[in-house]
């Protein structure tokens, strides 16, 4: 079943990935990096289960807590940026573009 | 039998949470994109139940599903987002051949560590009674001090969201 969870995994990742570079909606795009992190989540404690040991299931509990802190500091941020354009589409935001 | 009706469950619930990843993605509403999300991380729960991560099943229920989706919602709410717009909010063609060439690249990669072989699977590894301790003995012994360090990540990120969206003297 290991080979199975990392494959999910991974596809889950790719799916993630692929929606932070073809969306243009900050918040949609915040989900997404939320999608990949699950991903991760998956396999440390498919590997956990592969060694016996539950030191990946400690580690999925850190990354969830770093995962809330960064979805609050994250939608502060888009809230903010809402109040300056209106909108929370990627197309408005592009000061640091070169 | 019995590992028959464990790997139909398994495939199950993995095919069903990539399915709605893909729905996510693809969904034009906001709403619509987060409920899709939360039917992926009810699947990875289920997911890690049959992985004998039964404590981390609930938490990623509590915490993902019931939190972070929740606090998403609301500033989906909260900025009027739930309507459709008659644009699309997906990228041109460039950016869907980059996505498109980066997903082949992972999959070429995934292809070629399938290819390893894993070792032999170790017993399970808690009595089904006692999921908790496992997970809290290195929590509070070996990895106190970085259990330490989240709850001063999580009061700064209090701090931050809540100065980040506070609206200044001026703006009133």
């Amino acid at each position: 079943m290991i080979a199975e969870a990392l494959f999910f995994s991974a596809v889950l990742f790719i799916i993630g990935v692929a929606g932070v570079l073809i969306r243009r909606n900050a918040i949609i795009i915040f989900m997404c990096v939320e999608l990949m992190l699950n991903a991760v989540n998956l396999s440390f404690i498919a590997l956990a289960r592969l060694h016996g040991s539950t030191t990946g299931q400690v580690f999925v509990l850190f990354v969830m807590t770093v995962a809330a802190a960064e979805a609050a500091v994250g939608l502060a941020i888009v809230i903010s940026i809402f109040r300056h354009h209106k909108s929370v589409d990627l197309r408005n935001i592009n000061l640091l573009k070169g | 039998m019995n590992t028959l009706v464990y790997t139909f469950h398994f495939y199950l619930f993995g095919l069903i949470a990539i399915a709605s990843a893909l729905a996510f993605v693809t969904r034009k509403s906001a709403v619509a994109a987060a409920l899709w999300l939360v039917n992926t991380m009810f699947c990875l729960s289920a997911l890690f139940v049959m992985l004998d991560a039964q404590f981390i099943a609930a938490v990623q229920l509590l915490v993902y599903a019931g939190a972070i989706m929740v606090v998403f919602l609301f500033v989906v709410m909260l900025l009027n987002l739930g309507q459709l717009s008659d644009v699309t909010d997906i990228r041109g063609l460039g950016s869907k051949l980059t996505a498109g060439f980066v997903g082949l690249v992972m999959l070429a990669e995934l292809f070629a560590l399938s290819r390893l072989k894993f070792p032999r699977l170790m017993g399970a590894m808690t009595d089904h009674a006692n999921v908790v301790n496992p997970v809290s003995a290195p929590l509070f012994h070996e990895y106190l001090l970085p259990f330490e360090v989240t709850s001063v990540v999580l009061l700064v990120a209090v701090i931050g969201a809540v100065v980040l969206a506070k609206r200044g003297p001026k703006s009133q």
